[in-house]
């Protein structure tokens, strides 16, 4: 280490702030850094190294878990300045430290960094402890690659090339333990592959607060188990195969279902409540295999419900909506649709025409609604959807962009206040007109009979309903994994997700017939994208004012709503 | 003529002498707690005065003692590290899981002198401000269990504990925590999580040093039966006194566990340092030599853990002249004093004062593969070195000694052994699994060497695989 100029000193650091090197390269690290909980702790080795651009290996440490130093992946060696007799730091005649190497090493991650504090992580030592505790994690590790899920996103198999051997010193008879426990409704437990790292029990026990695992005997025997009698069942059990670094646990829903590195990894949200969490859906060949958890700690940390994970199997139901229809539409034509539709919007009379769309729609598809609203003179409403919440993520409300449509001026105030009135409306005959945008009215207080009374019906959604069997004309929707858009999650953050697999037959977004409807209806025009929408909106809803559709990033922004 | 020294010993050694608290009263028992709850501030000559409660951690800290557990700690410092200004309670607990084998000595106390170790636990409590404790025994000790519970009783009755205690305005319990059969509950921290009511996983250091965040996350002093004695006899004698006893940095007296192949195997007081393992192994008044005609063979000085000493061998230890110099002297194992520093320079340590006597009888890959076993048996499995590598050299070994070994195994096991200890694990039983590994193979290298080379001759079809 260089340090000969004294105002480079690595003990005279800003406030706040801790000089340390991580292989000869000093860097300026904060003195506190959040923990698993967000609370302000000592910086570790580990964060340090990660400011410094150094990963540290490890198979314990997950940052949104309590630390438990049980894998000894992260050992380093490392050095803190020499004192003197007189407790001071001792000199190099150029005015550097003498670092004083420790003679033991500590594990990055549980290891608070001190001012001057030296990291040594690429070491023959380093290198050989590393080594060493992989091959202690294989000896009695069934090798079963190639019948096991994790392969391709296993951190055993990553490791391995940087630090296995090529052929193994283990002659003796393997510990084996049972491979199939059904640990619970949705996750199978492989005792053979879990290297006990402790992350399952660890996120269970303090992140969900459900004490269901735990580590069974001892010494090599020991094995994850369930509480005796009782299943691994809470809201939150599919996440611990998500951090799970190896095959142990298993989503009994995708186990032997698809071959990780096939999957096409597309930035998503979950859809199945207003927390909006982040998710990556993988698919392949326009077939969803999985929804897994994306970071955020804006909105979900890196967790998500089993609830909203395995909520993707009716897209691909057979009923789905796959082209335009209804009883005044001859043929199947997108165009011979949108023109009937047009036509009939244009002869109705504003206060004579209601609109029903869903919180289920993105911003962008509301905000088309709202143009549609605005030129009719139309009232607006959505259906209200809510279920018990529970006290991580799971929001009451179960609709992603209930707060959207509210800033949009889609929802009533409360949501759902208008469908009654609506219904009302159009047994006396004060609405003649109707739209319904991805619901089904007939479910939600407007019956069948009240929908044959209206001169003009036109709905839209995924899949065939008690509305759309009933319309005039109906048009396919997409789910949102079909399309791109954003959705404004409870707390009133704004973030987009991406488009993963086709829509089925003629489907096609709401967003482009909306627009092509809005256009024709109004004689505006308007661009036909996403963004341009959401230009178009931003320009004039004042809660997504200042909000480029690129602010958006990966993570979102809170609206001004 | 060496000989015992006893002070902890000293009742129990009297013929009738019995656990009834009638019994410890008629020999003095529970003065040394009158004389420390008696105990005036002291006035400094700067106008503060010292507390009866520093005055006692004065006088332990005095005493030079060194914990009699294992790791040889000193007490007064491990005292002195405790949180103090934290608002939160100040545990005791007294480690009562003897289990290193080779090591009987707090089974002794426990067994036939119980006040006295709750006489030793009631003063440190009273010096560390502390008002419940916690006797942590081992399982296996059911009877052990169930003397010290009568004697908490009668202590009880007599106003030795509870509230008001001897009506100086001080509360105290204790209680018995029996442990469920685990090696490494006694491991403090190991202790402290199954004292908790969980598994007895060993906590990492930092941040959860027992002086700081210990027992339900407060400063917690975790101590051993023996030096909980002897901090009775300090109060008693004066600390000053007590470190006039054995030798310095190596103060008092210390129980010693002799086993294997002695006469006279058994526990007996020595002042620390003032006996050497020739005495120790061969004196009349200790373990009275080897059975007829048979050659001493090897040493395990302080419980299994502790590396082995090969009879014969030559220690360089560094000793203090008569001047205060230090000088490096080479000296033969036998005339090593036992004491911690001595067998500690020497390579090895005293632990928990288990010495192990093996003679020439003993096949030393036996003895290992026997050692070895235990450790993979008792890892807690917490952390990887040690949960795989402790059962991959006990299989190593157990194949060796049924006679299926190759010359390999011995460098494999060798390399296996050098990857668990040095800070990879989380607590010393990294060290305690592959200690006894390494210096076996290194000090009776031969003997394993001739039993694979054994196996080797007997199959030339694996002996031609290992050249192939």
């Amino acid at each position: 280490m260089k340090q000969s100029q004294q105002s480079n000193d690595p003990l005279a650091s800003p406030p706040g702030m801790i000089s340390v090197t991580v292989d000869g390269r000093t860097v300026l690290v904060p003195r506190t850094m959040p923990d698993w909980q967000g609370r302000q702790v000592p910086t570790t080795m580990l964060q340090a190294c990660e400011l410094a651009g150094v990963t540290v290996p490890h198979y314990c440490y997950h940052p949104k878990l309590p630390v438990a130093g049980n894998c000894r992946m992260c050992l380093v060696e490392y050095g803190v300045p020499a004192l003197g007799p007189d407790r001071k730091p001792v000199r190099q005649p150029d005015g550097s430290l003498v670092i004083k190497k420790s003679p033991r090493p500590a594990i990055a991650c549980a290891t608070p960094v001190s001012p001057g504090m030296e990291i040594y992580t690429s070491t023959p030592t380093v290198k050989l402890m590393r080594q060493s505790v992989l091959e202690f994690l294989l000896i009695n590790h069934p090798l079963d690659c190639p019948i096991c899920d994790q392969a391709g996103e296993c951190k055993l198999q990553e490791y391995s090339v940087e630090y296995g051997r090529a052929s193994s010193r283990f002659a003796e008879t393997k510990v084996h333990k049972n491979k199939q426990i059904d640990l619970g409704p949705r996750i199978m437990l492989d005792q053979e592959r879990c290297i006990l790292c402790s992350r399952c029990i660890r996120f269970t026990r303090d992140v969900v607060g459900d004490d269901a695992l735990g580590i069974i005997n001892r010494g090599s025997y020991s094995a994850i188990a369930a509480y005796p009698g009782t299943t691994f069942d809470n809201n939150y059990t599919l996440n611990t195969a998500d951090i799970c670094p190896v095959g142990a646990l298993t989503s009994k829903d995708f186990r032997f279902q698809m071959r990780v590195w096939f999957l096409k990894e597309t930035m998503s949200l979950c859809a199945s409540c207003g927390t909006g969490c982040n998710i990556v859906i993988g698919s392949r060949e326009n077939c969803i295999y999985r929804f897994t958890p994306r970071q955020n700690d804006a909105v979900n940390s890196c967790w998500m419900c089993d609830y909203g994970r395995l909520n993707y199997r009716w897209i691909e139901r057979t009923d789905r909506l796959t082209r335009p229809g209804g009883s005044k539409l001859t043929s199947p034509d997108w165009e011979d649709a949108i023109n009937g539709i047009a036509a009939a919007l244009k002869k109705a009379v504003p206060g004579h025409i209601a609109i029903v769309a869903s919180a289920r729609l993105t911003n962008e598809e509301l905000y088309l609604v709202r143009r549609l609203a605005q030129f009719l003179g139309a009232p607006t409403d959505c259906v209200p959807r809510s279920g018990p919440a529970d006290n991580l993520l799971l929001c009451a409300d179960r609709n992603p962009n209930t707060k959207g449509a509210q800033l949009l001026g889609i929802a009533a105030s409360p949501p759902g206040v208008n469908l009654p009135v609506f219904a009302r409306l159009i047994r006396n005959g004060t609405i003649r007109s109707l739209l319904v945008f991805g619901e089904d009215v007939t479910r939600h207080g407007i019956t069948a009979d009240d929908l044959a009374r209206l001169d003009f019906l036109a709905a839209s959604d995924i899949h065939t309903n008690g509305t759309t069997a009933v319309s005039h004309y109906f048009l396919p929707g997409c789910a949102h994994v079909e399309k791109r858009g954003s959705f404004t999650n409870v707390h009133g953050r704004i973030q987009r997700f991406e488009k993963a697999v086709d829509p089925p037959g003629l489907a096609r977004p709401e967003l482009h017939w909306l627009r092509e409807l809005v256009c024709r209806v109004t004689g505006q025009s308007m661009g036909g994208t996403v963004e341009s929408v959401f230009e178009a909106m931003r320009a004039e809803v004042p809660a997504f004012r200042n909000i480029a559709w690129a602010d958006l990033g990966d993570h979102g922004v809170a609206t001004h709503g | 003529m060496p000989s015992e020294r006893h002070l902890i010993l000293k009742n129990i050694r009297k013929p009738g002498y019995s656990t009834d608290i009638e019994c410890y009263l008629r020999h003095g028992g529970y003065q040394a707690l009158r004389k420390a709850l008696a105990l005036q501030p002291v006035a400094q000559p700067d106008g503060t005065a010292i507390g009866p409660k520093e005055q006692i951690r004065r006088e332990v800290e005095i005493s030079g003692l060194r914990g009699r557990g294992g790791a040889g700690f000193s007490c007064g410092m491990k005292w002195s590290l405790v949180d103090r200004k934290s608002g939160k309670p100040i545990y005791l607990v007294c480690n009562a899981d003897e289990s290193e084998p080779g090591t009987f000595k707090d089974r002794q106390i426990i067994h036939r002198d119980p006040h006295q170790l709750i006489e030793g636990m009631i003063i440190a409590c009273y010096a560390n401000d502390v008002h419940l404790a916690f006797i942590y025994i081992r399982g296996e000790f059911i009877e052990g269990a169930r003397i010290l519970e009568r004697a908490l009783e009668e202590a009880r009755a007599a106003g030795f504990l509870g509230r008001n205690i001897l009506g100086t305005g001080y509360d105290l319990d204790i209680y018995i925590h029996r442990g469920a059969g685990a090696y490494i509950c006694g491991e403090e921290t190991g202790l402290i999580e199954s004292l908790e009511g969980k598994r007895p996983y060993p906590r990492i250091k930092p941040p959860y040093f027992p002086a700081v965040l210990g027992l339900y996350q407060c400063p917690t002093i975790v101590n051993n039966v023996e030096t909980l004695c002897a901090v009775k006899h300090i109060v008693d004698m004066g600390g000053a006194e007590y470190a006039r006893l054995g030798t310095p940095d190596n103060t008092g007296t210390r129980l010693v566990c002799i086993s294997g192949h002695v006469k006279r195997p058994g526990c007996y007081e020595i002042e620390v340092g003032k006996v050497t393992f020739r005495d120790l192994i061969f004196d009349e008044a200790f373990g009275g030599g080897l059975h007829d005609a048979r050659q001493l063979k090897a040493i395990i000085p302080g419980g299994v853990s502790a590396k082995v000493f090969r009879a014969g061998e030559k220690v360089r230890v560094t000793k203090r002249a008569a001047d205060g110099k230090m000088f490096e002297t080479e000296m033969d194992v036998l005339d090593l004093p036992y004491d911690f520093t001595s067998v500690s320079a020497a390579g090895s340590m005293s632990g928990s004062g288990a010495i192990i006597v093996l003679d020439d009888s003993a096949d030393m890959v036996e003895v290992l593969a026997n050692i070895s076993e235990f450790f993979a048996h008792e890892s807690c499995g917490q952390c990887t070195p040690c949960r795989e590598g402790s059962l991959w050299m006990a299989k190593i070994l157990r194949r060796l000694a049924k006679g299926n070994g190759q010359p390999a195994d011995l460098a494999l096991l060798l390399s296996v052994a050098d990857q668990i200890p040095g800070g990879r694990t989380i607590c010393a039983f990294g060290e305690a699994c592959s200690w006894p590994v390494q210096s076996l193979l290194v000090k009776f290298g031969d003997e394993f060497r001739a039993k694979v080379q054994a196996t080797a001759d007997k199959r030339p079809d694996r002996a031609f695989a290992e050249v192939q």
